[in-house]
């Protein structure tokens, strides 16, 4: 027998037995969506509020203008000083933070159960009552312009990635930097904020989603308490962004930069996301980039690339198929020592055929489909991460029964249907092929 | 609204918010291997934590970027199986292993499924106790180490680290990257791999936590399974790490448009009896949240950055206190002239009572919040083992920041801050900035 003993430590212990997924949806008569995810397992709450609204709604010429309200919101109301938001967050434990993409824009605290309905106050007062003093937003201003330094400029793969970004998208503004164009960030004004504000920010705009050790019906009443009051907005029109005309040619560009130190190959595909009630296909583009670049010893580029011909240091395939609008499906490559991209491209190109060739390993895609069932298990131990998946996806256009189907509709997938979609998106006339390199060597002065 | 909020703020200051819901038990399996476990069936999968005591800075003489090698090896074949046929057989059973190395510790990081547990075990075990550093594995990952070298070479971040840590501690350990450089990497041999395995992987050394769906009883028996042949013995610990920066500022001319700035002195041992007034202090002065003094007079008040902090670094064998900036080129010796100018505001007159409180309630309400899923408990289970804390330190941690005072911050900012020994590692191309040395 094992000698056990137990220290004990005695915490108050909360924990009621609850699955961790548990999952309640429901929408205030003012249109603001509301899901709760229970998970009782600690006495800690996770509060959002998410915006159907990011940087491809943005007004032409006001890149960057979605993030830098995202910045002033921080910046206090009517009836909440400037960086008060925050020091109210701090003083009852709690961290907050916010985050703008493409698509949404979100707001959200960690903090003890029992301070939720305080949170709920705070997010339904700045969501009608900003206020902006004009040296505030100038300040503010330099701070978003030093983010896009430490983010982008001060980073060559990160200047790479937006350049064939902008290159992937012909129409949609997807092809535009969430944090903004420099020239444009610069001319970004109080009034564009405001602006923007008035426009988007309104209860039938945004989902709550509040994740934790909670009771739905003690949220929907804290929910109609805190937010059920406020006016929707009468004039959110549908989101219709400018949509791609059918690609038609392949697109090849090089960036160089001194400070490259690694080169890399990198390709992106146009590709479909999810849609309500249709999220087959996105979920074999999900299988396509685990197969093809999943785990580097065991997917077909790693295979093939890293193992047998040594011609890649690092290989990947990524989709992310949550999304409103068109999204990509990508392939990265760093060549091996003394492989110019050239040969790696032809190398992956090489693969690519095999592969379409012989189609799926059935052993590996058995393999994936445990593991994408597992993911499922692991994921329930995240309740943030569960909080995020819901409030991405409905601001992107999906439901919760969407959400609640997906890991179904990721066991449904057979290997005919990942070459199906295989053959649809991998085609080079909707693809963008980056070289990402250093300038040729300097020709010496002296070459004695 | 604002009184409403205000006097609810005010309300619940005095309440202390939620406590961690953990039971840690103390187990120690049949074969007197220890561990502590924190036991919760809701999910089922296990969260394992192991840790080995020394990491990278047990490298031989000569042979720096053994110990991160080696373990970048771990996963890559082991008894019969060549890496892909390791590879595939834990993604067979959804399993996820994960070998790190840093300067003073290697870990495993393993969440297995409860339905295959056995089976996982094994094949952790085959990673640790019978790897196989083939030939063909050893170049294909010296050669992603040697790139990983070559991107630090020229990533501003990493040689402000690089160049701070080795004007602080020259050759010792802790003065190089834990990599190692791309020549003596391209040095190592077979055999060097194997003596930094001997050195690190050894049961003197080891420390365990688990949670999730298992109990003592099978915690035992798996520790037994899983560490069955493990040496009793591994290298001798290095000694201290001598400190040997003073003040001024290094800089490394590089080219890009915004300045990295990495600052640091000598620290404060984790175990000395002022750590929780220093570390309060330093939330005050350069934390993570936006009221602290750093953050509000670089990024709030002057918009010189996205983001600035500083944080103590209590490590085995040497302690700093550091902290970084980054900024436009033309802004960035403003940044430092404010971050100079607050380190001997801090050094000079401490703390206010409003600080202190604000501080301590944060610190005290967010500790808790870290104990959010089954991994993360077991990544600071093992923290606190390794720094010879006892499970009831979760318990007592927070009546310890309580007991900071005022006169406690300031008697231990005289002490511990330095500001004519901040020194500031500089690279990039900043206006009106120059090496001091």
């Amino acid at each position: 027998m094992p000698s056990i003993r137990l220290a004990l430590v005695a915490l108050m212990l909360l924990a009621l037995p609850a699955r961790a997924d548990k999952v309640t949806g429901f929408t205030l008569d003012n249109g603001m969506e509301v899901v709760v995810i229970e998970d009782h397992r600690a006495p800690v709450v996770v509060h959002m509020v998410w915006y159907r609204v990011g940087a491809a709604d943005e007004p032409p010429g006001k890149s960057g203008i979605a993030h830098f309200l995202e910045h002033l919101m921080f910046k206090g109301t009517e009836n909440v000083g400037p960086g008060e938001f925050s020091r109210i967050v701090e003083a009852n434990g709690g961290s907050d933070n916010a985050f703008t993409s493409w698509d949404q824009t979100a707001y959200f605290q960690r903090v003890a159960a029992d301070r939720l309905g305080l949170m709920m106050s705070l997010e339904a007062d700045r969501m009608t009552n900003l206020t902006l003093a004009d040296e505030d937003v100038q300040t503010e201003r330099n701070v978003i312009l030093e983010e896009r330094n430490q983010r982008t400029d001060n980073d060559p793969s990160a200047l790479f990635s937006e350049q064939r970004r902008a290159a992937q998208y012909l129409n949609h503004p997807y092809g535009i930097p969430v944090i903004g164009w420099r020239q444009e960030m610069e001319g970004l004004t109080k009034a564009d904020a405001l602006k923007f504000y008035k426009t988007y920010y309104a209860p039938n705009d945004a989902v709550l989603i509040v994740a934790g050790d909670v009771d739905p019906d003690e949220v929907r009443a804290l929910a109609e308490e805190h937010y059920g009051a406020i006016e929707p907005s009468a004039d959110l029109q549908p989101r219709a962004r400018p949509q791609e005309p059918p690609q038609l040619a392949e697109r090849r560009l090089t960036y160089t930069d001194p400070r490259v130190a690694q080169p890399a190959l990198v390709r992106s595909y146009l590709a479909p996301e999810r849609d309500p009630g249709a999220q087959k296909k996105a979920a074999a583009l999900t299988y396509l980039a685990e197969l093809l670049g999943g785990s580097g010893a065991n997917s077909v580029l790693g295979d093939k690339l890293e193992y047998e011909t040594r011609t890649a240091l690092y290989t990947s395939a990524y989709y992310y198929g949550t999304s409103l609008d068109d999204t990509t499906f990508t392939l990265a490559l760093v060549p091996a020592e003394g492989v110019s991209l050239e040969e790696a491209e032809a190398a992956l190109d090489k693969a690519l055929a095999e592969f379409m060739r012989d189609g799926v390993d059935q052993q590996l895609f058995d393999s994936l489909k445990t593991q994408l069932r597992a993911s499922e298990i692991y994921a329930r131990d995240n309740i943030q991460g569960l909080a995020r998946r819901y409030g991405r996806a409905l601001t992107s256009g999906l439901t919760v029964a969407d959400v609640q189907a997906w890991p179904e509709v990721l066991q449904s997938i057979t290997p005919q249907d990942v070459m199906a979609a295989a053959h649809e998106v991998l085609n080079r006339e909707h693809a963008v092929t980056g070289y990402l390199e250093r300038p040729a060597a300097e020709p010496a002065e002296v070459t004695q | 609204m604002i009184r409403f909020v205000a006097s609810l703020a005010l309300a619940v200051i005095v309440a202390l918010p939620a406590r961690a819901a953990v039971e840690i038990q103390d187990v120690t399996s049949p074969g007197g291997i220890g561990a502590w476990l924190v036991e919760d069936h809701e999910i089922p999968f296990v969260a394992l934590e192991i840790r080995f005591k020394g990491g990278a800075s047990l490298d031989a003489p000569g042979k720096r970027g053994a110990t991160n090698l080696m373990t970048a090896l771990l996963e890559e074949g082991a008894a019969d199986m060549e890496s892909r046929a390791f590879a595939r057989a834990r993604d067979a059973l959804a399993a996820s292993f994960r070998f790190d190395v840093g300067r003073d510790a290697l870990s495993v990081s393993a969440k297995m499924l409860t339905e295959n547990r056995d089976q996982a075990v094994e094949l952790l075990r085959q990673a640790l106790l019978e790897p196989r550093f083939d030939q063909e594995a050893i170049e294909r990952v010296r050669g992603q180490v040697i790139s990983n070298i070559q991107s630090d070479a020229k990533d501003p971040d990493a040689i402000a680290s690089e160049t701070f840590f080795r004007l602080a501690f020259g050759d010792a350990p802790y003065g190089s990257s834990i990599d190692g450089t791309e020549e003596s990497v391209q040095a190592l041999t077979r055999d060097d791999l194997l003596d930094a395995y001997r050195g690190v992987i050894a049961r003197d050394r080891l420390y365990v936590a688990a949670v999730g769906d298992i109990t003592a009883e099978e915690l035992g028996a798996l520790m037994d399974r899983l560490f069955d042949g493990l040496p009793a013995q591994g290298a001798p610990m290095p000694g201290p790490a001598e400190y040997r920066l003073g003040g001024g500022t290094t800089l490394v001319p590089f080219d890009t448009p915004q300045a990295v700035a990495l600052f640091g002195q000598e620290g404060m041992d984790r175990d000395d009896p002022d750590f929780f007034a220093a570390y309060v202090m330093n939330e005050i002065l350069g934390g993570s949240g936006f009221g602290a003094r750093l953050m509000e007079e670089v990024r709030v008040k002057r918009g010189l950055t996205y983001g600035v902090y500083s944080y103590l670094y209590p490590m085995d064998h040497a302690a700093l206190m550091m902290g970084r900036v980054a900024s436009a080129n033309a802004r960035v010796a403003e940044a430092i002239s404010v971050i100079r100018d607050e380190w001997a505001r801090m050094e000079e007159a401490g703390v206010t009572e409003e600080e202190l409180d604000k501080a301590k309630t944060y610190l005290t309400g967010a500790y808790p919040l870290r104990f959010d899923g089954n991994g993360p408990i077991a990544r600071i289970l093992v923290g606190m083992q390794m720094e010879g804390l006892t499970p009831d330190y979760i318990v007592t941690r927070n009546d310890k920041i309580n007991a900071v005072s005022v006169e406690d911050i300031r008697r231990v900012a005289k002490d511990l801050l330095q500001p004519e020994r901040l020194h500031f590692v500089v690279v990039g191309r900043p206006e009106g900035l120059d090496s001091t040395n």
